[in-house]
C-alpha cells in the first residue's frame, strides 16, 4: 500500500462543467426568471418601457444588498432577523444628525457607523456570550426598531438635503440609477468574496460543520463576528438608500423586512441550515422577486397578494424537488 | 419540591414580574390590586395561549412564525361568517376558528414532517402566505363592530367571578396544559424529541410525527385565538396582530424556552407572556409613552436569553472526589 | 452455524439478515441465535457491524434481508416500540438518554407508568425507578436531572432503562466500558440473576476476560459477517483472538525498526477541572506513542485540550523546548501539533464538501495567494497527500460523504499531513474501517515515524497498541494509570492498568 512510482493518477474533477450547471438551482432560478419576464411583457404592454423597467429595480436593491451579506451569515450556520431595526435605527440616527448640518457624506457615516456598531452588539452576543443568533436576533430588531420608537413616536424626520436624496433617487447614466450600481458593484465583490477566496472557504467549511472546522484551525468566532459586522454595515447602507429615497424617517421604515431578506436568501438557494448556497442564485432570486412584484403592481394585484406570491414560491421551489423524490423513492419501495 | 422550585429559572422570573409589578405600584397606587391584575391577565391571555403553542413547537426543536397570520386568517373568516350568518350559533363558529387553525398548522406540520423542510423555512412562507389569504377573502375590506352579531362580541366579556371568559379561557388552557404537557406520552415525547431525537428514536418516539402534532395544536390554539382577538377588538382587518408572531416567540424565551429544544416549562412560558403584558399594561400608568414597549422587550429578551444560557459540561471523567 | 445440543429453543433466531448503507456493506448474511437463560458473547473488532445487528434487534434500523424469528415464528420490527413489545430490550453503547430530563423519566420515557386518566403516575414511576436503580447496586436519586450525572452514573442509567421493561432478551452493548471495577462486579451479579430468571442475554464485549467469565456461547463477526460460534466450553482466548482478527498477528502490523531520536514534545501537570488530571509525558522524534484505556478513560480529552479544543486549569506544553501557547486549535496547526479526532464525521472530515477542499482548509495560507483561493494548487496538494495514501476515489471534486470510512479517515489523515506538521495525534485513527484501509494506515504511520514524523496514538483495541506502539501510556479515570515500554507490554498488564486490577505496573 506504499506510494508506488506508477501512483494512480486521481482526476481533478469528476463531472463536467456543462453537467454541473444543468444540475445547478442556478439554472433553474434563471428559468423561472425569464419565465416571469415573459409573462410581464405578455401581462402589460408598458413593462418594456426602459423607464418601468428601471423603477422595478428599486423594488429590490435595497433588500438584495442586506440579502448579500445575510447569505454569508446563513452559509455560516447564523442568521440575523434585526437588518430591519438597524435600518430603522440607523435612519432615525441620520433624522436626528439633521439638525447639525454634517451634509450628505456626514449623514452617510452616521448611517454606516450604526449599522457596523449594531452588527457588532450582536455579533458580541453570539459569538461571545454563545447565544443562539435567532433569539439574540429577534431581541435586537425590537431593541433597535424600539430605540427608534422611543426617538421618534408618532413624528418623522423629514428635510434631507437634496444631495443625500441623490443617493436613493438619483441616476448615474439614462436609466441607471445610482442604486442599480451600487446592487451591481456589491454583487460582484460578494460574489467574489465568498467563491474565490480564503475567507469564503473558512464560510462554508463552518456552516457545514462548525466543529470540524475549529478542529480545522478556522477561527470560528472572529469569522462569524466579521459576517455580523457585514451584515449590520450593509443594513447600513441600506438605510442610507431608502432614507434617500423616501426622503424622510418613520421608526416604522422598512417594517418586517427582515423576512422578506431571508425569504430572497432562501429562495437564492442557500441552505438555511448552512453550508451551502451562492451570490448568483441570490443575485437571480432578487430579480425574480423584484420583477414579479412589479409585474403583478402593474396588473393593479395589490402588494399584500404578491406577498403570497413570495411565500408560495419560497416553499414550493424547496417542496417540489423533495416532493419529486419522496414520490420516487415511495414507488421504488 | 419547594425548594427545586426557588432555585429553578421560573423562580427568578416570577420574582422579577412581582418586582415590576411592585414597581409600578410604588408609582400608581391601585396596580397590583386584584382586579387590577385581573384585568393584566384577560388582557394577555391571548398572548399566554398562543405562548404555549409555540412552546411545544420550540420543545420540538422547530419554530412556527405563521401562529399570528393564522390567527388574523381564522379571526377574519368568523367575522365575515358572523357578518354573514348573524345566527349562526356560536359554538359553530368557534369550532370553525379551531378547525381552520388546526388545518393551517397542519399544513405547516406536514411539510416539516413529511417535506422535511426546516420550520422556520415554512413557516416564513406560510407567514405571508396565511396574511395574504385575509386579503383574498375579504377583498381588503374591514369588518367593523356594528357589523359583527351582539353575541360574538359579547362571549369572550362575559363576567364569571369577576374575571371575563377570555381570562377564563387563557386560565383553562394553561390548565390542560399543565396537565398535558407533565402527565401525558405526547407531553413527554415533545421533550423527547427535542432534547435529543436521536435517542428519541430509540425510545420508540416519531420525531417527524411529534413535530407534525405540535404545530397541529399550536395551529388550533391560534384559530381560537383568532375568535378571540377578532370579538374583543370588535374588528377585523388584513394587518390584524402584525408582527405578532415576534411577541409570541419573545414570551417564550423570556420563559425560559430553550431555542435548542427539549428545555422549558408550562410555567415559564406563562410567566413570559405575563412579563411581556404587565410591562404593555404598566407603561401607560407609569405615565411612560407606550413607545418605550417595544424597546423595553427587545431588552428583555436579550437579558433573558443571556441568563438563561447555559454552558455545556464536558463528559465529567473525574471522580467527584478526585475532581475536589 | 452447527446447532449443538440445547436444552431449549432459541427465543429469538436472525438468518440470513443482511444490511448495507451507502458505500458500506454494514451486515452480510448474518444469523444468530439466543437461548432462555444463556448468555452468548458476540465479539469483534471495530466496524464488525455488531453495533449494526444491535440496531436491527431494537427496530432502530430494518434489515435489507432475512428474517426474526421469536419463539418460532417470524416477526419484523418497524420501531423502536415493537422490538420492545417482543421483549427485546437493549444497553446501548452510545448513551441514548436525555440530559435535561430527571434520572426517573429517562429510565421509563416510553413506557411510563400510568395512573387515573391514564396520565403519567410521576410517584409511581419515582419509585419504580429507585427500585431498578437500587437493584443494580446504582445509588443514584431518581429525581436527579440526567445533566448532573458524570458519564459512569450515565450508563448505570442506561442500563436501569433497559431493566424497566419486563424483557425475555436483553441486549448488552459493551455494558462494561466507562464503568469502575466495583460497579463491572455489580453488573456481573446482575448478569447472573437475569440468566436464572430465565433471560436470553447477548452481552457485545472487546474484553476477553469478561467473555470467558460470563458468556456461554460465543458468536464471532468479521467485517459484516458471521465467521464462527458455540459454546465458549470449545474455545480458548487464542483461538478466539484469531476468528476475530482473521490473521495472526505478526502479519498484519508493519516492522518498525528505527529507534526514536531526541525529544520533540514535553508535557508536564496537564490538568482539567472535570476531564483529566496531572498528565506529563515526553515524545521522541520518529516516535509512535500510545495512549490506551477503556471508553471515557479521558484520553480524546486531554488531546483536545493538548490542540487547544478545550482550555486546561494547568499544565505546560513544550516543543522542541519552546514553550508553547495553544489558546485555539489554530495556534496548535501553527506550533506544528496537529489532531486526527476520533469522530470523523463530526469533528475530522466536512463531508459535504469535496475531498480536495477537505485537505487545503487548514493549508489555505499554501495554497492561496493575496487570500485568493488557487484551485490549481489545491488540487496539487490535495492529489500529492491523498496518492500518497492510495485513496480510492472517483475524482478529487467528489464529496467526502460519499467516500467508505477508510478513505474518509485517508482524507482527514492527508489534510493533517498537508500541514507537515511536527507531531501528529491519532486518535482512533483505524476504528470502523475496514481491514485493508487499517493495514495501508498502519503501514503509512510506520512510513511517517520512519521520517521523523512523532507520532502519538490513542487506540483501544489492544492488537494495534502493541503492534505499533514504541511506548504506551494508559490512562484510567482521567490520569495516568501506567507506563510501559515495548518490554514488559502484554495485554494483560494493559487490562489490568486500564480497568484498575490490583497489580498495575
Amino acid at each position: 500500500m506504499s506510494p508506488t512510482a506508477e501512483a494512480r493518477r486521481l482526476p481533478d474533477r469528476g463531472t463536467g462543467c456543462g453537467a454541473r450547471i444543468l444540475r445547478s438551482w442556478e439554472l433553474l432560478l434563471a428559468v423561472i426568471a425569464i419565465l416571469i419576464f415573459i409573462a410581464n411583457t405578455q401581462a402589460s404592454p408598458y413593462f418594456l418601457d426602459p423607464w418601468n423597467l428601471s423603477d422595478a429595480t428599486f423594488n429590490f436593491t435595497e433588500k438584495a444588498m442586506i440579502a448579500f451579506a445575510m447569505a454569508f451569515l446563513i452559509i455560516a450556520g447564523e442568521i440575523d432577523l434585526s437588518v430591519a431595526g438597524i435600518i430603522a435605527l440607523a435612519s432615525t440616527a441620520m433624522g436626528w444628525a439633521l439638525q447639525f448640518d454634517v451634509g450628505a457624506a456626514g449623514l452617510a457615516v452616521i448611517g454606516l457607523g450604526v449599522g457596523v456598531v449594531c452588527g457588532l452588539f450582536n455579533g458580541v452576543l453570539v459569538t461571545r456570550l454563545g447565544l443562539p443568533s435567532i433569539v439574540v436576533t429577534i431581541g435586537t430588531m425590537s431593541l433597535f426598531r424600539g430605540i427608534s420608537y422611543i426617538v421618534l413616536g408618532d413624528q418623522a424626520f423629514n428635510g434631507y438635503p437634496e444631495s443625500f436624496v441623490w443617493l436613493g433617487r438619483g441616476y448615474v447614466f439614462w436609466v441607471v440609477s445610482f442604486e442599480l450600481v451600487l446592487f451591481a458593484l456589491l454583487a460582484g465583490l460578494y460574489a467574489v468574496v465568498l467563491h474565490a477566496t480564503n475567507f469564503g472557504r473558512q464560510v462554508y467549511a463552518i456552516g457545514n460543520n462548525p466543529t470540524a472546522a475549529t478542529f480545522s484551525g478556522i477561527r470560528v468566532a472572529r469569522v462569524k463576528m466579521i459576517l455580523f459586522v457585514l451584515t449590520g454595515a450593509m443594513s447600513g447602507i441600506a438605510a442610507i438608500c431608502l432614507t434617500a429615497r423616501l426622503g424622510s424617517t418613520r421608526p416604522s421604515i422598512a417594517f418586517a423586512w427582515e423576512l422578506e431578506v431571508v425569504t430572497m436568501v432562501v429562495l437564492g438557494g442557500v441552505s438555511i441550515l448552512g453550508g451551502a448556497g451562492s451570490i448568483p442564485g441570490v443575485v437571480l432570486a432578487a430579480l425574480i422577486i423584484g420583477m414579479a412584484t412589479f409585474g403583478l403592481g402593474l396588473l393593479n394585484v395589490p402588494g399584500i397578494v404578491m406577498s403570497i406570491f413570495t411565500g408560495a414560491l419560497l416553499i414550493a421551489v424547496i417542496a417540489l424537488p423533495r416532493l419529486y423524490r419522496l414520490i420516487r423513492t415511495g414507488r421504488a419501495a | 419540591m419547594i425548594r427545586s422550585f426557588l432555585r429553578s429559572r421560573e423562580a427568578i422570573l416570577l420574582a422579577a414580574l412581582i418586582a415590576l409589578v411592585l414597581l409600578v405600584e410604588t408609582r400608581f397606587a391601585g396596580f397590583a390590586a386584584p382586579s387590577n391584575l385581573a384585568a393584566i391577565f384577560n388582557d394577555t391571555s391571548i398572548l399566554v395561549i398562543l405562548a404555549l403553542g409555540q412552546m411545544l413547537v420550540i420543545l420540538t426543536r422547530c419554530i412556527d412564525l405563521s401562529l399570528a397570520s393564522n390567527l388574523a386568517l381564522t379571526g377574519m373568516v368568523t367575522a365575515m361568517l358572523n357578518a354573514a350568518m348573524p345566527d349562526l350559533p356560536m359554538g359553530v363558529l368557534i369550532a370553525a376558528a379551531i378547525g381552520l387553525g388546526l388545518l393551517m398548522g397542519a399544513f405547516n406540520g406536514l411539510l416539516v414532517w413529511k417535506l422535511e423542510i426546516p420550520s422556520i423555512v415554512v413557516t416564513l412562507g406560510t407567514l405571508t402566505i396565511y396574511r395574504g389569504l385575509i386579503f383574498l377573502v375579504s377583498g381588503g375590506e374591514w369588518v367593523n363592530s356594528h357589523e359583527m352579531s351582539a353575541a360574538y362580541k359579547a362571549l369572550p366579556r362575559t363576567e364569571i367571578l369577576g374575571l371575563p371568559l377570555l381570562g377564563w379561557t387563557g386560565a383553562a388552557v394553561v390548565a390542560a396544559f399543565a396537565v398535558g404537557v407533565n402527565r401525558t406520552a405526547l407531553g413527554r415525547a415533545f421533550y423527547a424529541v427535542g432534547g435529543n431525537p436521536g435517542a428519541a428514536i430509540y425510545t420508540g418516539i416519531e420525531v417527524g410525527r411529534t413535530r407534525f402534532q405540535a404545530f397541529v395544536i399550536a395551529g388550533g390554539l391560534a384559530g381560537l385565538c383568532g375568535y378571540l382577538w377578532v370579538s374583543r377588538y370588535a374588528v377585523a382587518y388584513t394587518d390584524v396582530a402584525g408582527g405578532f408572531e415576534l411577541d409570541i416567540v419573545a414570551a417564550c424565551v423570556i420563559g425560559g424556552i430553550s431555542i435548542a429544544g427539549g428545555l422549558g416549562t408550562v410555567t415559564g412560558a406563562v410567566l413570559g407572556a405575563l412579563f411581556l403584558g404587565t410591562i404593555k399594561n404598566a407603561l401607560p400608568v407609569a405615565g411612560i409613552s407606550p413607545f418605550w414597549q417595544m424597546a423595553i422587550s427587545g431588552a428583555a429578551i436579550i437579558v433573558a436569553v443571556a441568563f438563561h444560557a447555559r454552558r455545556q459540561p464536558g463528559r465529567v471523567i473525574l471522580k467527584p472526589e478526585a475532581a475536589r | 452455524m452447527k446447532d449443538t445440543e440445547t436444552d431449549a429453543d432459541p427465543v429469538l433466531r436472525l438468518d440470513g439478515i443482511c444490511k448495507t448503507f451507502p458505500g458500506v456493506v454494514a451486515l452480510a448474511d448474518v444469523e444468530l441465535a439466543l437461548y432462555p437463560g444463556q448468555v452468548t458473547a458476540l465479539v469483534g473488532e471495530n466496524g464488525a457491524g455488531k453495533s449494526t445487528l444491535v440496531k436491527v434487534l431494537t427496530g432502530i434500523h430494518q434489515p435489507d434481508a432475512g428474517t426474526i424469528r421469536v419463539d418460532g415464528a417470524e416477526t419484523r420490527f418497524p420501531s423502536a416500540g415493537a422490538a420492545t413489545k417482543a421483549g427485546i430490550t437493549a444497553i446501548h453503547q452510545e448513551t441514548v438518554l436525555f440530559d435535561e430530563l430527571t434520572v426517573a423519566e429517562n429510565i421509563f420515557l416510553g413506557h411510563a407508568p400510568r395512573g387515573r386518566f391514564g396520565l403519567v403516575d410521576w410517584t409511581r414511576m419515582r419509585g419504580d425507578a429507585a427500585a431498578i436503580l437500587d437493584r443494580i447496586g446504582a445509588r443514584i436519586d431518581p429525581r436527579t436531572p440526567l445533566r448532573e450525572l458524570g458519564i459512569a452514573s450515565k450508563h448505570l442509567v442506561a442500563i436501569a432503562r433497559a431493566l424497566s421493561v419486563d424483557a425475555r432478551v436483553v441486549v448488552m452493548d459493551e455494558p462494561t466500558a466507562s464503568l469502575s471495577q466495583a460497579e463491572i462486579e455489580e453488573l456481573y451479579e446482575l448478569v447472573g440473576r437475569l440468566k436464572s430468571e430465565g433471560k436470553a442475554i447477548l452481552f457485545i464485549s472487546h474484553k476477553f476476560d469478561e467473555v470467558f467469565r460470563i458468556a456461554d456461547r460465543y458468536t464471532v463477526f468479521r467485517d459484516g459477517e458471521m465467521v464462527d460460534a458455540g459454546l465458549i466450553a470449545d474455545v480458548t482466548e487464542d483461538q478466539l483472538v484469531e476468528r476475530m482478527v482473521g490473521r495472526s498477528m505478526d502479519a498484519i502490523f508493519p516492522a518498525r525498526t528505527a529507534t526514536p531520536g531526541g525529544e520533540v514534545l514535553r508535557v508536564e501537570g496537564m490538568s482539567h477541572p472535570t476531564e483529566f488530571a496531572d498528565i506529563s509525558f515526553t515524545l521522541r522524534r520518529g516516535e509512535i506513542l500510545g495512549f490506551y484505556g477503556l471508553v471515557g478513560a479521558g484520553r480524546s480529552e486531554f488531546m483536545q485540550a493538548l490542540f487547544g479544543v478545550t482550555r486546561p486549569s494547568s499544565g505546560t506544553v513544550t516543543l522542541d523546548g519552546r514553550p508553547l501557547v495553544i489558546r485555539s486549535p489554530a495556534d496548535a496547526i501553527a506550533s506544528g501539533i496537529v489532531y486526527v479526532p476520533e469522530d470523523r464525521g463530526r469533528q475530522g472530515a466536512i463531508t459535504a464538501m469535496p475531498i480536495f477542499q477537505n485537505v487545503t482548509l487548514p493549508s489555505l495560507a499554501q495554497t492561496s495567494r493575496h487570500g485568493f483561493v488557487r484551485m490549481a494548487e489545491e488540487f496539487r496538494l490535495a492529489r500529492r497527500y491523498t496518492e500518497r495514501l492510495d485513496l480510492r476515489a472517483a475524482a478529487l471534486d467528489q464529496e467526502v460523504g460519499t467516500l467508505s470510512g477508510g478513505n474518509q479517515q485517508k482524507v482527514v489523515i492527508a489534510k493533517w499531513l498537508a500541514t507537515r506538521p511536527a507531531v501528529i495525534i491519532l486518535d482512533e485513527p483505524t476504528k470502523g474501517i475496514d481491514v485493508g484501509s487499517k493495514a495501508a494506515v498502519h503501514e503509512f504511520m510506520a512510513e511517517l515515524a520512519a521520517e521523523g514524523l512523532s507520532i502519538v496514538m490513542v487506540s483501544s483495541e489492544i492488537p494495534e497498541i502493541l503492534g505499533m506502539s514504541d511506548r504506551v501510556i494508559v490512562l484510567r479515570d482521567g490520569r495516568i494509570a501506567a507506563r510501559f515500554d515495548r518490554e514488559g507490554l502484554t495485554p494483560e498488564a494493559l487490562v489490568r492498568a486500564a480497568a484498575g486490577y490490583e497489580t498495575a505496573a
